[in-house]
């Protein structure tokens, strides 16, 4: 079949069963959108700045499972983007990126909208191609794909120069991938697996530490029998919500800077952690060496550069997680008595009713972390929630009791202000039938606010719920706790009306003092089915509690804040 | 202070764009030593060899050689102890130097003259890297004008 270079990237995507993809033109990507018109295979929904097409795109990702899909121009399309490639790079996020480029011929000549595109996202994307001849276009994109969802997920960036869009090739689009030199590790080695049994078996205070590998290798149900098998309480990361589940009895909650007194504990005193997926971020060790020194570790990643990286491991696995446990869950049921633990349980659960997750409620104003029980309670499990970065975000990852994964999506590794909105965007379009909520902060919502027009164009019915402190709040608490009140650049009590605001958008506003304003604003939201946006105004000075310091130990949290 | 190691690692890769690149920009992006790196194709082949001599504490070493291999275009990185690690250096040294001891000298780091001009001759030595280290030291009295090191070479045995 001979096909121009556009037409491959159409009939690509056709092939890779691509529903939607996320974008805005320029010059040096019209030929494709000109396909994008003439095709009906998937949907385009033009988004309203390049970074968001790129958070919509990962948002559905999060959401679906599957390859999030994007198109930008050259130049300032692309660099826009690269927010949108770092944020779902840190998170492992599959997506595949295609950007316009100026013709093969005027590279290198600091040409309209010219700008080394692969030299930029190369630190912040799995792989990258610049496409030079047209022949390899469908083998590139094929591979795009491949690399995209395989291995360790993450964003693949194809860029391809004008030229190239308007050549006639052959297209012949590969069934299966060969690629010389990349072949993650799927299986883990049935040695290691033994060993990391009989050292499950040998441990008084194990724990289940469980991060974002589980989401993306879709192991919930697998680690949730082995946790249950076993009967070792676990511990989840920002980006693991979800995994086990709220109600489960054996969930302390999240570990780390933000995370409850129990989690936490549990990872201090364990004798052995049992690491699935996670990569053991600063937010989550705090000071190295005191993290977790009485335990030895089991690290179960996909990626072996994971493993080792910030901590010695004891026993590392390297394989699919999903694929892991269910080979460990046979020889768990064989070899692990789970009542040996109990004594162990039963401390955990002492810390946990010492120091349980609080906030102090009150009837003058509303605080923060009422409004996401709040949700919780209304909604639960019929929601997807999507964040964006700050106070709202760890009170999110606090209070809402999530019951699957793919439930949260939040910009973890990154912290990128402006995703919740494009994310709930793309999330909402991958899983409509569920209700869509971003809760968001007077800071972040304004980094990203143009995208309430690509929601209202689509009907892309997303709530966003607001917790207005008139601060940029996290900052704030820090300047608060360890800057002595000097409040440098963090009072944003100057700010638009954010009801105004949605309704010029065409979607509905609503203001927020009480609770019972809360909860009809919140149903008519829902129910409204149309962009709403709950303008909740908050405590101003409310604090994340606990807090462990950056490069503090986990053992010593903050619980409570005193002037 | 942490224990610095020399290591050399002998990095095969996709012969394609942007590949040394991505080498160069993993090892300045997260702060990794490049003491030296050589690049040549392989004959007969897709794939391009990179000698890479590089320092640091073992757990950086062993980060050096997963994030190597966690490259796309990345076939393989061989770490082994067992090289047989050659590197050359040329010298450009004036005729109005006296040369004696020069041709002995030379003789001994397995060297030669390579070229010549109307005022200088320039002379290659192929060695060990310590001993270039070593030739280099002792070719200081004949005051040269440009040293050029290739960078090691390796080849696993």
């Amino acid at each position: 079949m001979e096909l121009s270079g556009s037409q491959m990237v159409i009939e690509a995507l056709r092939k890779e069963n691509v529903s939607v993809v996320f974008g805005y033109p320029g010059g040096a990507i019209m030929n494709v959108y000109d396909e994008v018109y003439k095709q009906n295979y998937f949907k385009h929904i033009l988004t309203r700045h390049e970074q968001a097409a790129l958070h919509a795109a990962d948002g559905y990702a999060r959401a679906s499972g599957e390859v999030g899909v994007a198109f930008v121009t050259s130049g300032p399309g692309f660099t826009n983007a690269v927010t949108g490639l770092a944020t779902a790079y840190m998170d492992s996020i599959p997506m595949v990126v295609i950007s316009g480029q100026v013709p093969i011929s005027m590279i290198g000549t600091d040409a309209f909208q010219e700008i080394d595109a692969v030299g930029i996202s190369r630190p912040c994307v799995k792989h990258n191609y610049l496409v030079k001849d047209v022949k390899d276009l469908p083998r590139i994109l094929k591979e795009a794909f491949y690399i995209a969802r395989s291995g360790r997920p993450g964003p693949v960036h194809v860029d391809i120069p004008k030229d190239v869009t308007a050549q006639m090739g052959h297209f012949a689009y590969p069934s299966e991938i060969k690629m010389q030199t990349y072949k993650p590790t799927y299986k883990g080695n049935p040695r290691q697996i033994k060993k990391a049994i009989e050292a499950i078996q040998a441990a008084k205070r194990p724990v289940l530490y469980i991060g974002g590998g589980a989401i993306n290798s879709n192991a919930s149900a697998e680690v949730r029998e082995f946790a249950k098998l076993c009967g070792i309480p676990a511990v989840e990361t920002l980006m693991a919500r979800g995994v086990m589940g709220d109600e489960n009895p054996l969930l302390l909650g999240m570990l780390g800077m933000h995370g409850c007194y129990s989690a936490n504990m549990a990872m201090s005193e364990a004798d052995l952690m049992i690491a699935f997926g996670p990569r053991f971020d600063d937010r989550v060790t705090g000071k190295l060496s005191e993290f977790a020194k009485h335990a030895k570790i089991i690290h179960v990643d996909i990626d072996p550069s994971s493993i080792g990286k910030i901590v010695p491991i004891d026993y590392p696995i390297v394989g699919d997680l999903k694929n892991v446990v269910e080979a460990m869950i046979p020889l768990a049921k064989e070899q692990i008595d789970e009542s040996k633990y109990k004594p162990w349980r039963d401390l955990l659960k002492r810390y946990d009713e010492i120091h349980p997750l609080k906030y102090e409620d009150s009837n003058e104003i509303l605080k923060p972390q009422w409004a996401i029980e709040r949700v919780g309670q209304l909604l639960g499990d019929k929601a997807i929630i999507c964040t964006d970065v700050g106070q709202h975000q760890m009170w999110a990852a606090q209070f809402y009791p999530f019951s699957y994964p793919r439930q949260w999506l939040s910009s973890g590794g990154l912290g990128t202000m402006g995703y919740g909105l494009p994310a709930a965007i793309g999330a909402k379009v991958a899983v409509p039938s569920k209700t869509v909520i971003n809760f968001t902060g007077d800071g972040s919502i304004l980094m990203n606010i143009q995208e309430l027009m690509t929601a209202v164009e689509n009907n892309v019915a997303v709530v966003n719920i607001i917790l207005n402190n008139q601060f940029l709040g996290m900052v704030r608490q820090w300047q608060t706790f360890f800057y002595n009140k000097r409040y440098s650049s963090t009072d944003l009590s100057v700010q638009p009306d954010f009801v105004k605001l949605i309704e010029s958008f065409g979607g509905r506003g609503f203001r927020v003092t009480t609770k019972d304003e809360f909860d009809k604003a919140l149903k008519e939201a829902v129910e409204s089915n149309t962009v709403c946006m709950i303008d909740v105004q908050v405590d101003r000075f409310e604090n994340v509690l606990p807090m462990v310091p950056a490069g503090g130990t986990l053992y010593n949290m903050m619980l409570e804040y005193k002037e | 202070m942490e224990h610095y190691t020399r290591r050399v690692l002998s990095v095969i890769v996709l012969n394609e764009d942007g590949v040394l690149s991505r080498i160069s920009g993993l090892f300045a992006g997260r702060g990794y030593n490049i003491d030296s790196l050589t690049v040549a194709p392989i004959p007969k082949t897709n794939l391009s060899r990179l000698t890479i001599v590089t320092s640091g504490s073992a757990p950086v070493l062993e980060q050096i050689v997963k994030q190597l291999h966690k490259l796309i275009p990345t076939y393989k990185v061989i770490e082994s102890g067992q090289f047989v690690e050659k590197e050359m250096a040329l010298v450009k040294i004036p005729l109005a130097e006296d040369f004696n001891g020069l041709d002995a000298m030379l003789k001994a780091y397995n060297g030669t003259i390579a070229s010549s001009g109307e005022d200088f001759i320039v002379v290659m030595v192929a060695d060990d890297y310590d001993r270039i280290d070593n030739f280099l030291k002792a070719v200081k009295k004949y005051n040269p004008t440009d040293i050029v090191r290739s960078g090691s070479v390796a080849m696993d045995i």
